[in-house]
């Protein structure tokens, strides 16, 4: 019966072949919408996950001014005797890299590249989380006596080496040669869109005195011991910085203390709910097949009611007509699932390619996307025929 | 021809709706039908002779009443019971034909077979000769669309003799033909009768169609009216 069954369903999908392409093209549509809204949602996630641990965890960056840009630059630098202070007062501190940073032209041969000089010491690269390609890190007496030297990011070394190793030549800064002792590994855009790779870094001396020609020091990135220390740390380094500033009680501070964490969480939760609305987008796409795929078969209710009025007029049984529907819905939804699945990894692979983000499967939004468009297919195809079926041979018939 | 009837329909009533606006379609209905008969069921629209046929054919159930198919009690049948006595022993034409559109004419008459469970080698020659029987053999890869009425209600006799029942059931079989194409319809259900034994009960209000059965029954608003045999006096 079950092997008959399924012919007089293939049979009836065959002949029916506009209503079949439809019905498959609404689960089609619904399923690779959601999947591949919700995988891009995820790879994005990753992405940004990703890249703030590339950014190194326990960390706190202290700023003068209280915000980015544009307001911090009332507020007074940093000097070298406030390192020195962090580094000694302050007991949850692992270690306290100083930084002065400005754009410069890297040039070498006849290649230039317009980039940022970052001066600060070795502890910069631990508290960064970088990791060496190549080369070598500063040596104390480098550090110490300001010396022409310099690590290059992965970027700058592209634009000007080109796949050359270029350990051991010379680049051209404004007026003064810098032998490039280090090639760092790359770590692709930073959580706020920038390439963290377009860097040259050299020893805190050198640029004070050969770029920005002050003591001033922009930023100080301070690594912490464990994560657990960095909210006393936090507290710590704000008394600190108020107290050799010379804020008084009443003043607001003209500093700023961001801890990484905090970003994280912030841009972790902003991707989160971009995921939930790209979600919600796709899952509206997955009901509009939905109620496609409902009016197709509400559409062909007449037709199919006097179909099975025939076919309870030359002797199916009840169940051999539920069943032979059942299959029919059951085949159509499977198999565009299966097409939906199939064009939503195609189209997530390609779409996490172009905007250079990871593709992650997630078993879970396939199954859940097929099978609700599954139960879709078998609500909307078996249900009208079950009601069929359940009449007078006679009434089916006479169904308008 | 045996005394035992085919078929026998007593008390048979059947009311539509219920309350004020019930409608007492058949008012008590008896009739006994021996087998090889061809029986014509005439009558004005409302008589209540496409009820009865419904009955007869177990597409409908009565309100009450006792129905006897070769002495067994139908009204007693389950759904399922009266589906198979159906697939086994009734064939159906129906005035609008009723064939699986879009589906050939080889396959329309395939389908009863297949819920017989016939296999595939089985299933296609006899499906064919049903065909060549009723003059369609070459027509067996056309669909319902492609063919005339007459050669759709040829497709519909074709699927209702293929399983060699032992009653067809029409129903105003040449209601949506014309009248050259009505008389090769008649023609070969008389065969049909005729020459394989299979008892038909038909539906008409052409006397004309009538004429060609041994047997006419009259219904007038839901009772026999009139029972006479072609050649008697009515």
């Amino acid at each position: 019966m079950l092997w008959n069954t399924l012919l007089l369903a293939l049979r009836a999908i065959r002949r029916n072949l506009m209503r079949s392409f439809l019905t498959v093209l609404g689960i089609v549509i619904g399923v690779a919408a959601v999947i591949t809204m919700v995988t891009l949602g995820n790879g994005a996630t990753k992405s940004v996950s990703d890249q703030i641990s590339s950014m190194g965890s326990n960390m706190l960056i202290v700023m003068p001014g209280q915000r980015f840009g544009p307001g911090s630059e009332g507020a007074p630098s940093f000097k070298s005797a406030d390192v020195d202070a962090v580094r000694n007062q302050i007991t949850a501190v692992e270690r306290v890299a100083p930084m002065v940073n400005k754009t410069v032209t890297a040039v070498y041969q006849a290649k230039n590249w317009s980039t940022v000089a970052y001066g600060t010491s070795n502890d910069y690269f631990q508290a960064g989380n970088w990791e060496l390609a190549g080369g070598r890190t500063f040596n104390e007496t480098e550090e110490r006596a300001g010396k022409a030297v310099c690590v290059i990011g992965e970027t700058v070394r592209n634009k000007l080496f080109g796949r050359q190793n270029p350990v051991g030549s010379e680049i051209r800064i404004k007026q003064f040669a810098c032998e490039v002792v280090g090639l760092l590994k790359s770590k692709g855009q930073s959580a706020m869109g920038s390439d963290q790779d377009d860097i040259v870094v050299m020893p805190l001396r050198t640029v004070q005195r050969r770029i920005t020609g002050s003591q001033d020091i922009n930023r100080l990135t301070v690594s912490v011991k464990d994560s657990a220390s960095i909210d006393a740390a936090k507290k710590q380094l704000t008394l600190l910085m108020r107290e050799r500033r010379k804020i008084s009680d009443n003043e607001e501070d003209d500093f700023r203390v961001m801890d990484t964490r905090q970003i994280a969480e912030t841009l972790t939760s902003t991707t989160k709910i971009l995921t939930m609305l790209l979600g919600a987008v796709a899952a509206v796409s997955l009901l509009v097949g939905g109620i496609g795929i409902m009016n197709i078969m509400l559409v062909s209710v007449t037709e199919r009611t006097r179909e099975i009025g025939i076919r309870l007029a030359i002797g199916a049984l009840e169940r051999e007509v539920l069943l032979q529907f059942l299959i029919e819905a059951v085949v159509l939804s499977s198999l565009g699932g299966l097409v939906g699945i199939a064009l939503a990894t195609g189209a997530s692979v390609i779409l996490a390619r172009l905007m250079s983000i990871p593709y992650l499967f997630d078993l879970g939004i396939n199954l859940l996307s097929f099978l609700f468009s599954a139960a879709i297919g078998v609500i909307f195809g078996f249900f009208p025929a079950r009601r069929a079926a359940g009449l007078n041979p006679i009434d089916a018939l006479r169904h308008e | 021809m045996s005394d035992e009837p085919l078929i026998l329909l007593s008390g048979i009533t059947k009311t539509y709706g219920d309350g004020q606006a019930a409608f007492q379609a058949l008012k008590g209905i008896d009739l006994a039908i021996q087998s090889g008969d061809f029986v014509a069921i005439m009558g004005h629209s409302g008589s209540g002779k496409s009820t009865t046929m419904n009955i007869l054919g177990c597409l409908d159930t009565p309100t009450s009443g006792s129905y006897q198919f070769l002495g067994v009690h139908v009204e007693q049948m389950s759904r399922n019971q009266r589906a198979l006595l159906r697939r086994n022993y009734l064939g159906f034409i129906f005035q609008g034909f009723n064939l699986l559109s879009r589906t050939t004419a080889l396959e329309n008459v395939e389908l009863p077979l297949i819920y017989r469970g016939e296999p595939v080698a089985a299933r296609h020659h006899m499906a064919r000769a049903a065909l060549e029987q009723v003059g369609l053999r070459d027509w067996e890869n056309h669909t319902p669309a492609e063919l005339s009425g007459g050669q759709q209600q040829r497709v519909a006799i074709a699927r209702a003799i293929v399983t060699r029942p032992v009653v067809l059931l029409a129903d105003e079989p040449t209601g949506n033909l014309d009248t050259r194409t009505s008389r090769e319809i008649m023609e070969l259900i008389t065969t049909f009768n005729r020459e394989h034994g299979i008892t038909v009960l038909m539906v008409t209000h052409e006397p004309d169609m009538a004429a060609y059965a041994g047997r006419v029954i009259s219904f007038v608003d839901g009772r026999v009216e009139n029972d006479s045999r072609n050649g008697e006096a009515s």
